[in-house]
Protein backbone atom coordinates (compact mmCIF):
# COMPACT_ATOMS: atom_id res chain seq x y z
CA UNK A 1 0.00 0.00 0.00
CA UNK A 2 1.29 3.24 -0.86
CA UNK A 3 1.89 6.10 1.88
CA UNK A 4 -0.92 8.39 -0.13
CA UNK A 5 -3.32 5.14 -0.01
CA UNK A 6 -2.67 4.62 3.58
CA UNK A 7 -3.27 8.14 4.46
CA UNK A 8 -6.42 8.17 2.24
CA UNK A 9 -7.73 5.24 4.37
CA UNK A 10 -7.07 6.98 7.58
CA UNK A 11 -8.20 10.68 6.54
CA UNK A 12 -11.26 10.42 4.57
CA UNK A 13 -12.88 8.23 6.99
CA UNK A 14 -12.26 10.76 9.82
CA UNK A 15 -13.52 13.48 7.45
CA UNK A 16 -16.54 11.43 6.66
CA UNK A 17 -16.55 10.80 10.84
CA UNK A 18 -16.49 14.59 11.41
CA UNK A 19 -19.41 15.75 9.09
CA UNK A 20 -21.39 13.28 10.40
CA UNK A 21 -21.32 14.38 13.68
CA UNK A 22 -22.05 18.09 12.57
CA UNK A 23 -24.79 17.42 10.71
CA UNK A 24 -26.18 15.34 13.55
CA UNK A 25 -25.10 17.72 16.29
CA UNK A 26 -27.02 20.24 13.87
CA UNK A 27 -30.43 17.96 13.83
CA UNK A 28 -30.08 17.28 17.62
CA UNK A 29 -30.68 20.97 18.39
CA UNK A 30 -33.93 20.98 16.20
CA UNK A 31 -35.62 17.63 16.99
CA UNK A 32 -36.70 17.69 20.43
CA UNK A 33 -35.94 13.71 21.30
CA UNK A 34 -32.79 13.04 19.57
CA UNK A 35 -29.70 12.91 21.84
CA UNK A 36 -26.67 14.94 20.66
CA UNK A 37 -23.31 13.31 19.74
CA UNK A 38 -22.05 14.72 23.14
CA UNK A 39 -25.17 12.95 25.37
CA UNK A 40 -24.26 9.77 23.91
CA UNK A 41 -20.62 10.05 24.21
CA UNK A 42 -21.55 10.58 28.03
CA UNK A 43 -24.19 7.83 28.19
CA UNK A 44 -21.17 5.34 26.87
CA UNK A 45 -18.06 6.76 28.78
CA UNK A 46 -19.61 8.49 31.60
CA UNK A 47 -19.02 12.12 32.88
CA UNK A 48 -20.51 15.10 33.88
CA UNK A 49 -23.83 16.72 32.35
CA UNK A 50 -24.24 20.04 31.35
CA UNK A 51 -26.30 20.41 34.33
CA UNK A 52 -23.40 19.37 36.76
CA UNK A 53 -24.88 15.40 37.29
CA UNK A 54 -22.14 12.89 37.44
CA UNK A 55 -23.19 10.21 35.50
CA UNK A 56 -21.64 6.65 34.76
CA UNK A 57 -20.91 5.47 31.20
CA UNK A 58 -22.73 1.88 29.58
CA UNK A 59 -19.01 1.25 28.73
CA UNK A 60 -17.00 2.22 32.08
CA UNK A 61 -18.27 -1.15 33.92
CA UNK A 62 -19.53 -3.33 30.93
CA UNK A 63 -18.88 -6.46 33.25
CA UNK A 64 -21.18 -5.12 36.55
CA UNK A 65 -23.70 -7.59 37.73
CA UNK A 66 -26.69 -5.94 40.21
CA UNK A 67 -29.34 -8.59 39.39
CA UNK A 68 -30.37 -11.26 37.13
CA UNK A 69 -32.05 -8.48 35.67
CA UNK A 70 -29.21 -5.90 35.89
CA UNK A 71 -26.43 -6.69 34.49
CA UNK A 72 -23.74 -4.78 32.45
CA UNK A 73 -23.69 -4.40 28.73
CA UNK A 74 -20.74 -6.95 27.96
CA UNK A 75 -23.29 -10.11 29.69
CA UNK A 76 -26.16 -8.52 27.54
CA UNK A 77 -23.87 -8.50 24.51
CA UNK A 78 -22.76 -12.29 25.53
CA UNK A 79 -26.20 -12.85 25.78
CA UNK A 80 -27.03 -12.25 22.33
CA UNK A 81 -23.93 -14.03 20.90
CA UNK A 82 -24.36 -17.29 22.36
CA UNK A 83 -27.70 -17.67 21.30
CA UNK A 84 -26.66 -16.98 17.94
CA UNK A 85 -24.01 -19.34 17.89
CA UNK A 86 -26.33 -21.79 19.07
CA UNK A 87 -29.05 -21.38 16.60
CA UNK A 88 -25.98 -21.18 13.71
CA UNK A 89 -24.31 -23.92 14.66
CA UNK A 90 -27.39 -26.29 14.64
CA UNK A 91 -28.34 -24.90 11.69
CA UNK A 92 -24.82 -25.77 10.16
CA UNK A 93 -25.12 -29.52 11.39
CA UNK A 94 -28.52 -30.23 10.01
CA UNK A 95 -28.49 -27.85 6.86
CA UNK A 96 -24.62 -28.82 5.53
CA UNK A 97 -25.71 -33.05 5.32
CA UNK A 98 -28.87 -31.61 4.23
CA UNK A 99 -27.64 -29.03 1.27
CA UNK A 100 -25.31 -32.18 -0.01
CA UNK A 101 -27.90 -34.88 0.03
CA UNK A 102 -29.70 -32.43 -2.04
CA UNK A 103 -27.09 -31.34 -3.89
CA UNK A 104 -26.16 -34.88 -4.93
CA UNK A 105 -29.29 -36.78 -5.17
CA UNK A 106 -31.71 -35.70 -7.69
CA UNK A 107 -34.60 -37.48 -6.01
CA UNK A 108 -33.70 -35.71 -2.53
CA UNK A 109 -34.02 -32.42 -4.59
CA UNK A 110 -36.86 -33.16 -5.95
CA UNK A 111 -38.77 -33.90 -2.74
CA UNK A 112 -37.69 -31.06 -0.83
CA UNK A 113 -36.78 -28.00 -2.91
CA UNK A 114 -40.71 -27.01 -3.10
CA UNK A 115 -40.85 -26.82 0.79
CA UNK A 116 -37.45 -25.18 1.13
CA UNK A 117 -38.42 -22.12 -1.91
CA UNK A 118 -42.05 -21.42 0.21
CA UNK A 119 -40.22 -21.48 3.89
CA UNK A 120 -37.01 -19.68 2.60
CA UNK A 121 -38.76 -16.28 2.37
CA UNK A 122 -40.80 -16.27 5.65
CA UNK A 123 -39.18 -13.49 8.31
CA UNK A 124 -37.56 -15.50 10.86
CA UNK A 125 -40.02 -13.52 13.05
CA UNK A 126 -43.27 -14.65 12.10
CA UNK A 127 -41.94 -18.39 13.04
CA UNK A 128 -40.99 -16.85 16.99
CA UNK A 129 -44.27 -16.45 18.02
CA UNK A 130 -44.59 -20.54 17.15
CA UNK A 131 -41.54 -21.14 19.09
CA UNK A 132 -42.20 -19.19 21.63
CA UNK A 133 -45.63 -21.53 22.36
CA UNK A 134 -43.10 -24.40 21.80
CA UNK A 135 -40.75 -23.99 24.27
CA UNK A 136 -42.10 -21.65 26.49
CA UNK A 137 -39.15 -19.66 27.56
CA UNK A 138 -36.96 -17.53 25.86
CA UNK A 139 -33.85 -19.05 25.34
CA UNK A 140 -34.78 -22.13 23.06
CA UNK A 141 -37.20 -19.77 21.19
CA UNK A 142 -34.35 -17.47 20.26
CA UNK A 143 -32.11 -19.92 19.63
CA UNK A 144 -34.98 -21.43 17.24
CA UNK A 145 -35.20 -18.49 15.65
CA UNK A 146 -31.61 -17.74 14.78
CA UNK A 147 -31.27 -21.37 13.38
CA UNK A 148 -34.48 -20.76 11.29
CA UNK A 149 -32.73 -17.66 10.03
CA UNK A 150 -29.31 -19.60 9.54
CA UNK A 151 -30.27 -22.41 8.05
CA UNK A 152 -31.71 -21.11 3.98
CA UNK A 153 -28.25 -19.54 3.45
CA UNK A 154 -26.23 -22.80 4.35
CA UNK A 155 -28.23 -25.22 2.44
CA UNK A 156 -28.74 -22.70 -0.49
CA UNK A 157 -24.87 -22.62 -0.82
CA UNK A 158 -24.38 -26.14 0.30
CA UNK A 159 -26.02 -27.05 -2.68
CA UNK A 160 -24.32 -24.69 -4.74
CA UNK A 161 -21.01 -26.48 -3.86
CA UNK A 162 -21.81 -29.78 -4.78
CA UNK A 163 -23.18 -28.29 -8.31
CA UNK A 164 -19.87 -26.94 -8.82
CA UNK A 165 -18.41 -30.19 -8.54
CA UNK A 166 -16.61 -31.06 -11.80
CA UNK A 167 -17.96 -33.53 -13.32
CA UNK A 168 -14.19 -34.80 -14.32
CA UNK A 169 -13.31 -34.87 -10.70
CA UNK A 170 -16.65 -37.22 -10.39
CA UNK A 171 -15.05 -39.41 -12.89
CA UNK A 172 -11.83 -39.41 -10.81
CA UNK A 173 -13.47 -40.95 -8.04
CA UNK A 174 -15.39 -42.90 -10.20
CA UNK A 175 -12.54 -44.81 -11.84
CA UNK A 176 -10.70 -45.26 -8.11
CA UNK A 177 -14.43 -46.73 -7.01
CA UNK A 178 -14.67 -44.49 -4.29
CA UNK A 179 -17.60 -45.15 -2.02
CA UNK A 180 -20.53 -42.53 -1.70
CA UNK A 181 -18.48 -41.90 1.83
CA UNK A 182 -15.34 -41.13 0.12
CA UNK A 183 -16.97 -38.94 -2.32
CA UNK A 184 -18.30 -37.04 0.35
CA UNK A 185 -15.08 -36.43 2.21
CA UNK A 186 -12.62 -36.39 -0.80
CA UNK A 187 -14.09 -34.58 -3.67
CA UNK A 188 -17.74 -32.43 -2.68
CA UNK A 189 -16.41 -30.94 0.89
CA UNK A 190 -13.03 -29.70 -0.20
CA UNK A 191 -14.93 -28.32 -3.64
CA UNK A 192 -18.27 -27.26 -1.54
CA UNK A 193 -16.92 -25.89 1.65
CA UNK A 194 -15.78 -22.89 0.22
CA UNK A 195 -19.45 -22.04 -0.75
CA UNK A 196 -20.40 -23.48 2.18
CA UNK A 197 -18.46 -20.72 4.30
CA UNK A 198 -19.94 -18.15 2.38
CA UNK A 199 -23.03 -19.57 3.35
CA UNK A 200 -22.42 -19.60 6.77
CA UNK A 201 -20.85 -15.65 6.55
CA UNK A 202 -24.10 -14.73 5.01
CA UNK A 203 -26.26 -17.05 7.47
CA UNK A 204 -24.09 -14.95 10.35
CA UNK A 205 -24.51 -11.50 9.12
CA UNK A 206 -28.51 -12.27 9.18
CA UNK A 207 -28.84 -14.35 12.12
CA UNK A 208 -27.19 -10.93 14.34
CA UNK A 209 -29.65 -8.87 12.46
CA UNK A 210 -32.43 -10.68 13.85
CA UNK A 211 -31.41 -11.58 17.15
CA UNK A 212 -31.96 -7.90 17.64
CA UNK A 213 -35.07 -7.80 16.34
CA UNK A 214 -36.12 -11.05 18.06
CA UNK A 215 -34.50 -10.15 21.90
CA UNK A 216 -37.31 -6.40 21.46
CA UNK A 217 -39.83 -9.56 20.85
CA UNK A 218 -38.56 -12.05 23.63
CA UNK A 219 -37.75 -9.98 26.13
CA UNK A 220 -35.43 -11.16 28.97
CA UNK A 221 -31.76 -10.35 27.67
CA UNK A 222 -29.41 -9.71 25.53
CA UNK A 223 -28.76 -6.10 23.36
CA UNK A 224 -31.75 -6.35 21.56
CA UNK A 225 -34.12 -6.38 24.94
CA UNK A 226 -31.58 -3.62 26.21
CA UNK A 227 -31.88 -1.21 23.44
CA UNK A 228 -35.50 -1.57 23.90
CA UNK A 229 -35.31 -1.36 27.78
CA UNK A 230 -33.46 2.14 27.08
CA UNK A 231 -36.19 2.82 25.41
CA UNK A 232 -38.96 2.62 27.75
CA UNK A 233 -36.80 3.87 30.48
CA UNK A 234 -36.30 7.12 28.60
CA UNK A 235 -32.38 6.82 28.02
CA UNK A 236 -32.65 7.73 24.27
CA UNK A 237 -28.98 7.94 24.51
CA UNK A 238 -28.34 4.50 25.02
CA UNK A 239 -29.95 3.58 22.28
CA UNK A 240 -27.49 4.99 19.63
CA UNK A 241 -24.54 3.61 22.13
CA UNK A 242 -26.81 0.19 21.57
CA UNK A 243 -26.86 0.43 17.77
CA UNK A 244 -23.04 1.51 17.65
CA UNK A 245 -21.93 -1.67 19.90
CA UNK A 246 -24.19 -3.69 17.64
CA UNK A 247 -22.49 -2.53 14.43
CA UNK A 248 -19.43 -3.04 15.68
CA UNK A 249 -19.75 -6.50 16.96
CA UNK A 250 -21.43 -7.73 13.87
CA UNK A 251 -18.70 -6.30 11.78
CA UNK A 252 -16.18 -8.37 14.20
CA UNK A 253 -18.29 -11.28 13.69
CA UNK A 254 -18.15 -10.54 10.06
CA UNK A 255 -14.45 -10.71 9.78
CA UNK A 256 -13.84 -13.42 11.43
CA UNK A 257 -15.82 -15.32 9.83
CA UNK A 258 -14.16 -14.10 6.21
CA UNK A 259 -11.03 -14.77 7.88
CA UNK A 260 -12.00 -18.72 8.94
CA UNK A 261 -13.78 -18.76 5.40
CA UNK A 262 -10.67 -18.22 3.45
CA UNK A 263 -8.45 -20.27 5.21
CA UNK A 264 -10.55 -23.35 3.80
CA UNK A 265 -10.63 -21.86 0.71
CA UNK A 266 -8.30 -23.80 -1.26
CA UNK A 267 -8.35 -21.87 -3.98
CA UNK A 268 -6.97 -19.22 -1.43
CA UNK A 269 -3.96 -21.62 -0.32
CA UNK A 270 -1.83 -22.36 -3.12
CA UNK A 271 -1.45 -18.98 -4.91
CA UNK A 272 -0.15 -17.43 -1.16
CA UNK A 273 2.23 -19.63 -0.72
CA UNK B 1 -11.20 -64.38 -26.95
CA UNK B 2 -9.72 -65.87 -23.66
CA UNK B 3 -6.42 -64.81 -24.41
CA UNK B 4 -7.18 -61.91 -26.30
CA UNK B 5 -6.23 -58.77 -24.41
CA UNK B 6 -8.83 -55.72 -25.13
CA UNK B 7 -12.05 -56.81 -27.50
CA UNK B 8 -14.58 -54.50 -28.60
CA UNK B 9 -17.13 -56.58 -29.46
CA UNK B 10 -19.84 -54.89 -32.19
CA UNK B 11 -19.78 -52.22 -29.64
CA UNK B 12 -22.93 -49.56 -30.13
CA UNK B 13 -23.80 -46.17 -28.77
CA UNK B 14 -27.08 -44.11 -29.22
CA UNK B 15 -28.06 -41.11 -27.08
CA UNK B 16 -31.72 -40.69 -26.52
CA UNK B 17 -32.83 -37.61 -28.29
CA UNK B 18 -36.24 -36.26 -26.81
CA UNK B 19 -39.36 -35.99 -29.10
CA UNK B 20 -36.78 -37.83 -31.85
CA UNK B 21 -35.09 -40.85 -33.00
CA UNK B 22 -31.79 -41.73 -31.00
CA UNK B 23 -28.49 -40.39 -32.34
CA UNK B 24 -26.61 -42.75 -32.99
CA UNK B 25 -23.14 -41.93 -32.31
CA UNK B 26 -21.30 -44.88 -32.92
CA UNK B 27 -21.93 -48.46 -34.48
CA UNK B 28 -20.41 -51.93 -35.32
CA UNK B 29 -17.36 -51.53 -33.60
CA UNK B 30 -14.86 -54.09 -33.76
CA UNK B 31 -11.35 -54.45 -32.38
CA UNK B 32 -8.54 -55.91 -30.80
CA UNK B 33 -6.02 -54.49 -28.82
CA UNK B 34 -2.98 -56.58 -27.74
CA UNK B 35 -1.49 -56.15 -24.60
CA UNK B 36 1.46 -52.93 -24.56
CA UNK B 37 -0.13 -51.69 -27.43
CA UNK B 38 0.01 -48.02 -27.83
CA UNK B 39 -3.12 -47.76 -30.60
CA UNK B 40 -4.66 -44.22 -31.00
CA UNK B 41 -7.92 -43.52 -32.43
CA UNK B 42 -8.36 -40.46 -35.04
CA UNK B 43 -10.99 -38.61 -36.28
CA UNK B 44 -13.00 -35.35 -37.54
CA UNK B 45 -14.22 -33.83 -34.30
CA UNK B 46 -17.97 -34.79 -33.04
CA UNK B 47 -17.47 -38.57 -34.69
CA UNK B 48 -17.53 -40.45 -31.57
CA UNK B 49 -14.11 -41.17 -30.11
CA UNK B 50 -14.47 -40.02 -26.79
CA UNK B 51 -17.96 -41.56 -27.12
CA UNK B 52 -15.75 -44.79 -27.40
CA UNK B 53 -13.28 -44.41 -25.23
CA UNK B 54 -16.11 -43.67 -22.26
CA UNK B 55 -17.54 -47.03 -23.27
CA UNK B 56 -14.05 -48.78 -22.69
CA UNK B 57 -13.80 -46.89 -19.82
CA UNK B 58 -16.85 -47.47 -18.13
CA UNK B 59 -17.50 -44.17 -17.25
CA UNK B 60 -20.34 -44.47 -20.02
CA UNK B 61 -22.31 -47.78 -21.34
CA UNK B 62 -22.47 -49.60 -24.67
CA UNK B 63 -26.06 -49.47 -25.83
CA UNK B 64 -25.41 -52.95 -27.69
CA UNK B 65 -22.10 -54.95 -28.15
CA UNK B 66 -19.59 -56.33 -25.44
CA UNK B 67 -16.08 -55.26 -24.36
CA UNK B 68 -13.64 -57.58 -22.84
CA UNK B 69 -10.54 -56.70 -20.88
CA UNK B 70 -8.44 -59.57 -20.35
CA UNK B 71 -11.52 -61.90 -21.19
CA UNK B 72 -14.10 -59.98 -18.35
CA UNK B 73 -16.65 -58.11 -19.43
CA UNK B 74 -16.59 -54.29 -18.55
CA UNK B 75 -19.27 -53.74 -16.58
CA UNK B 76 -18.15 -49.96 -14.99
CA UNK B 77 -15.22 -48.02 -13.94
CA UNK B 78 -12.50 -49.04 -12.06
CA UNK B 79 -8.80 -48.59 -11.62
CA UNK B 80 -7.62 -51.08 -14.17
CA UNK B 81 -8.62 -48.78 -16.64
CA UNK B 82 -6.69 -45.41 -16.08
CA UNK B 83 -7.98 -42.22 -18.01
CA UNK B 84 -6.05 -38.97 -18.65
CA UNK B 85 -8.52 -36.60 -19.51
CA UNK B 86 -7.81 -33.66 -21.83
CA UNK B 87 -7.86 -31.29 -18.61
CA UNK B 88 -5.88 -33.04 -16.24
CA UNK B 89 -8.94 -33.15 -13.75
CA UNK B 90 -6.17 -33.19 -10.95
CA UNK B 91 -7.88 -31.91 -8.03
CA UNK B 92 -7.11 -28.77 -7.05
CA UNK B 93 -6.99 -28.27 -3.59
CA UNK B 94 -4.15 -31.06 -3.38
CA UNK B 95 -0.67 -30.93 -4.16
CA UNK B 96 1.11 -33.07 -6.95
CA UNK B 97 2.45 -35.54 -4.28
CA UNK B 98 -0.93 -35.55 -2.41
CA UNK B 99 -3.33 -36.48 -6.08
CA UNK B 100 -0.74 -39.17 -6.75
CA UNK B 101 -0.68 -40.56 -2.91
CA UNK B 102 -4.80 -40.38 -3.26
CA UNK B 103 -5.09 -42.64 -5.95
CA UNK B 104 -2.34 -45.24 -4.87
CA UNK B 105 -3.49 -45.03 -1.40
CA UNK B 106 -6.79 -46.01 -2.93
CA UNK B 107 -6.07 -48.69 -5.37
CA UNK B 108 -3.37 -50.28 -3.03
CA UNK B 109 -4.31 -49.93 0.39
CA UNK B 110 -2.23 -53.02 1.39
CA UNK B 111 1.34 -51.05 0.90
CA UNK B 112 3.03 -49.96 4.36
CA UNK B 113 3.37 -45.75 4.71
CA UNK B 114 7.12 -46.44 3.39
CA UNK B 115 6.01 -48.39 0.15
CA UNK B 116 3.43 -46.18 -0.69
CA UNK B 117 5.69 -42.78 -0.17
CA UNK B 118 8.21 -44.61 -2.31
CA UNK B 119 5.58 -45.67 -5.08
CA UNK B 120 4.38 -41.82 -5.08
CA UNK B 121 8.00 -41.11 -5.21
CA UNK B 122 8.93 -42.95 -8.65
CA UNK B 123 6.04 -42.33 -10.24
CA UNK B 124 6.53 -38.06 -10.06
CA UNK B 125 9.64 -38.72 -10.90
CA UNK B 126 9.20 -41.15 -13.51
CA UNK B 127 7.36 -37.65 -15.08
CA UNK B 128 10.24 -35.48 -13.77
CA UNK B 129 8.33 -33.63 -11.53
CA UNK B 130 10.33 -34.14 -8.78
CA UNK B 131 11.18 -30.70 -7.64
CA UNK B 132 7.18 -29.62 -7.95
CA UNK B 133 6.06 -32.53 -5.86
CA UNK B 134 5.02 -29.99 -3.32
CA UNK B 135 2.96 -27.39 -5.57
CA UNK B 136 -0.70 -27.22 -6.57
CA UNK B 137 -2.25 -27.98 -9.59
CA UNK B 138 -2.80 -23.93 -9.70
CA UNK B 139 0.54 -23.24 -9.36
CA UNK B 140 2.47 -25.28 -12.53
CA UNK B 141 2.06 -25.19 -16.38
CA UNK B 142 -0.28 -26.81 -18.41
CA UNK B 143 2.39 -29.48 -19.46
CA UNK B 144 3.13 -30.24 -16.11
CA UNK B 145 -0.30 -31.02 -14.98
CA UNK B 146 -0.87 -33.41 -17.91
CA UNK B 147 2.04 -34.83 -17.00
CA UNK B 148 0.75 -35.54 -13.37
CA UNK B 149 -2.18 -36.87 -14.84
CA UNK B 150 -0.27 -39.42 -16.67
CA UNK B 151 1.27 -40.23 -13.62
CA UNK B 152 -1.14 -40.77 -11.41
CA UNK B 153 -2.88 -42.60 -13.92
CA UNK B 154 0.19 -45.03 -14.15
CA UNK B 155 0.56 -44.85 -10.61
CA UNK B 156 -2.36 -47.74 -10.21
CA UNK B 157 -0.87 -50.12 -12.40
CA UNK B 158 -3.70 -49.49 -14.83
CA UNK B 159 -3.80 -52.37 -17.20
CA UNK B 160 -5.15 -50.19 -19.85
CA UNK B 161 -4.40 -46.56 -20.05
CA UNK B 162 -6.97 -44.80 -21.64
CA UNK B 163 -6.10 -40.92 -23.12
CA UNK B 164 -8.56 -38.39 -24.41
CA UNK B 165 -6.87 -35.73 -26.66
CA UNK B 166 -4.44 -35.23 -23.47
CA UNK B 167 -2.51 -32.96 -25.39
CA UNK B 168 -4.89 -31.24 -27.12
CA UNK B 169 -4.86 -28.02 -25.59
CA UNK B 170 -1.21 -27.66 -24.99
CA UNK B 171 1.05 -25.43 -27.07
CA UNK B 172 2.87 -27.67 -29.88
CA UNK B 173 6.62 -27.36 -28.03
CA UNK B 174 4.86 -28.66 -24.57
CA UNK B 175 3.18 -30.90 -26.85
CA UNK B 176 6.19 -32.44 -28.45
CA UNK B 177 7.82 -32.30 -25.37
CA UNK B 178 4.68 -34.45 -23.53
CA UNK B 179 4.96 -37.03 -26.53
CA UNK B 180 8.56 -37.45 -25.61
CA UNK B 181 7.49 -38.03 -22.15
CA UNK B 182 5.49 -40.94 -22.95
CA UNK B 183 7.21 -42.71 -25.81
CA UNK B 184 10.14 -42.32 -23.06
CA UNK B 185 8.03 -44.06 -20.34
CA UNK B 186 6.27 -46.78 -22.71
CA UNK B 187 10.57 -47.44 -23.12
CA UNK B 188 10.54 -48.00 -19.29
CA UNK B 189 7.46 -49.38 -18.40
CA UNK B 190 5.26 -51.37 -20.88
CA UNK B 191 1.51 -50.23 -20.91
CA UNK B 192 -1.31 -50.74 -23.23
CA UNK B 193 -2.46 -47.47 -24.48
CA UNK B 194 -5.68 -46.16 -25.92
CA UNK B 195 -4.98 -42.53 -27.07
CA UNK B 196 -7.78 -40.27 -28.95
CA UNK B 197 -5.80 -37.99 -31.15
CA UNK B 198 -6.96 -35.07 -34.07
CA UNK B 199 -3.10 -34.82 -34.67
CA UNK B 200 -1.40 -37.14 -37.55
CA UNK B 201 1.91 -36.62 -36.12
CA UNK B 202 0.86 -37.34 -32.94
CA UNK B 203 -0.97 -40.52 -34.24
CA UNK B 204 2.00 -41.91 -36.15
CA UNK B 205 4.81 -41.05 -33.83
CA UNK B 206 3.35 -42.75 -30.99
CA UNK B 207 1.14 -45.66 -32.25
CA UNK B 208 1.88 -49.21 -33.18
CA UNK B 209 -1.26 -49.33 -35.00
CA UNK B 210 -3.59 -45.78 -36.25
CA UNK B 211 -7.67 -46.68 -36.05
CA UNK B 212 -9.17 -44.28 -38.36
CA UNK B 213 -13.05 -43.13 -37.26
CA UNK B 214 -15.37 -42.40 -40.62
CA UNK B 215 -17.85 -39.17 -39.66
CA UNK B 216 -20.90 -39.34 -37.46
CA UNK B 217 -23.70 -39.77 -36.89
CA UNK B 218 -23.28 -43.74 -37.09
CA UNK B 219 -19.49 -43.98 -36.87
CA UNK B 220 -17.57 -46.83 -37.21
CA UNK B 221 -14.03 -48.09 -38.18
CA UNK B 222 -13.01 -46.93 -41.37
CA UNK B 223 -9.62 -48.20 -41.19
CA UNK B 224 -6.57 -49.44 -39.59
CA UNK B 225 -2.96 -48.74 -40.04
CA UNK B 226 0.11 -50.34 -39.22
CA UNK B 227 3.21 -48.24 -38.08
CA UNK B 228 5.77 -49.97 -38.48
CA UNK B 229 8.44 -48.00 -36.91
CA UNK B 230 11.44 -49.03 -34.81
CA UNK B 231 11.40 -47.39 -31.14
CA UNK B 232 12.97 -45.64 -29.55
CA UNK B 233 11.24 -43.08 -31.95
CA UNK B 234 12.77 -39.68 -33.21
CA UNK B 235 10.90 -37.31 -34.37
CA UNK B 236 13.45 -35.41 -36.24
CA UNK B 237 14.69 -38.59 -38.25
CA UNK B 238 11.31 -39.47 -38.48
CA UNK B 239 10.59 -36.74 -40.68
CA UNK B 240 12.39 -38.08 -43.82
CA UNK B 241 12.01 -41.59 -42.87
CA UNK B 242 10.14 -43.69 -45.91
CA UNK B 243 7.49 -45.26 -43.66
CA UNK B 244 7.11 -42.42 -41.37
CA UNK B 245 5.59 -40.53 -44.51
CA UNK B 246 3.79 -43.34 -46.18
CA UNK B 247 1.61 -43.85 -42.82
CA UNK B 248 1.36 -39.61 -42.35
CA UNK B 249 -0.17 -39.83 -46.30
CA UNK B 250 -2.34 -42.72 -45.88
CA UNK B 251 -3.89 -41.35 -42.94
CA UNK B 252 -4.51 -38.03 -44.56
CA UNK B 253 -5.93 -39.48 -47.11
CA UNK B 254 -8.55 -41.34 -45.10
CA UNK B 255 -9.23 -37.71 -42.94
CA UNK B 256 -9.28 -35.36 -46.07
CA UNK B 257 -10.14 -37.50 -48.91
CA UNK B 258 -12.44 -40.15 -48.49
CA UNK B 259 -14.00 -38.88 -45.05
CA UNK B 260 -13.29 -35.07 -45.33
CA UNK B 261 -16.03 -33.38 -43.55
CA UNK B 262 -17.03 -30.42 -45.04
CA UNK B 263 -18.06 -27.86 -42.14
CA UNK B 264 -14.04 -27.65 -40.43
N1 LIG C 1 -24.39 -37.23 -23.62
C1 LIG C 1 -24.68 -37.06 -24.94
N2 LIG C 1 -25.94 -36.86 -25.33
C2 LIG C 1 -26.23 -36.67 -26.63
N3 LIG C 1 -25.34 -36.68 -27.62
C3 LIG C 1 -24.05 -36.86 -27.29
C4 LIG C 1 -23.65 -37.05 -25.93
N4 LIG C 1 -22.30 -37.19 -25.90
C5 LIG C 1 -21.89 -37.11 -27.18
N5 LIG C 1 -22.93 -36.90 -28.02
C6 LIG C 1 -22.86 -36.79 -29.47
O1 LIG C 1 -22.17 -37.90 -29.97
C7 LIG C 1 -21.27 -37.52 -30.99
C8 LIG C 1 -19.87 -37.97 -30.67
O2 LIG C 1 -19.37 -37.18 -29.59
P1 LIG C 1 -17.89 -37.39 -29.05
O3 LIG C 1 -17.67 -38.81 -28.75
O4 LIG C 1 -17.71 -36.44 -27.95
O5 LIG C 1 -17.00 -36.95 -30.30
P2 LIG C 1 -15.43 -36.74 -30.42
O6 LIG C 1 -14.83 -37.08 -29.11
O7 LIG C 1 -15.00 -37.62 -31.51
O8 LIG C 1 -15.22 -35.32 -30.78
C9 LIG C 1 -21.41 -36.02 -31.15
O9 LIG C 1 -22.24 -35.76 -32.25
C10 LIG C 1 -22.06 -35.57 -29.88
O10 LIG C 1 -22.88 -34.48 -30.11
MG1 LIG D 1 -13.77 -35.82 -27.72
Amino acid sequence: MSKNDLLSRIILPLLTFIAIVALWAELSAYIENLPSPHDVWLAAFGGITPDGDVITGVLTDPFYINSDEDKGIFWQVLASLERVLAGFVLAIVVGVPLGLAIGMSKKVFYALNPYIQILKPVSPLAWLPLFLLIFQAINPTAIATIFITSIWPIISNTILGVQNVNKDYINVARILKFSPIEMVYQIMLPVAVPYIFTGMRLSLGIAWIVIVAAEMLTGGTGIGFWIWDEYNNLNYPNIIVGIIIVGIVGWILDTVMGKISDFFDYRKRGTAS
Amino acid sequence: MKNKFLVLENVEKRFPVPGKKDYVAVTGVNLEIQKDEIVSIIGHSGCGKSTLLNMISGLDMQTSGHIFLKGKEITGPGPDRAVVFQNHSLLPWLTVYDNIEMAVKKVMPELSSKELRERVEKFINLVNLGPAKDKYPGEISGGMKQRVGIARALSIKPDVLLMDEPFGALDSLTRANLQDHLMRIQQKVKNTVVIITHDVDEAVLLSDRVIMMTNGPAATIGEILEVNLERPRDRVALQEDHEYIRCREAILEFLYKKFAKEDE
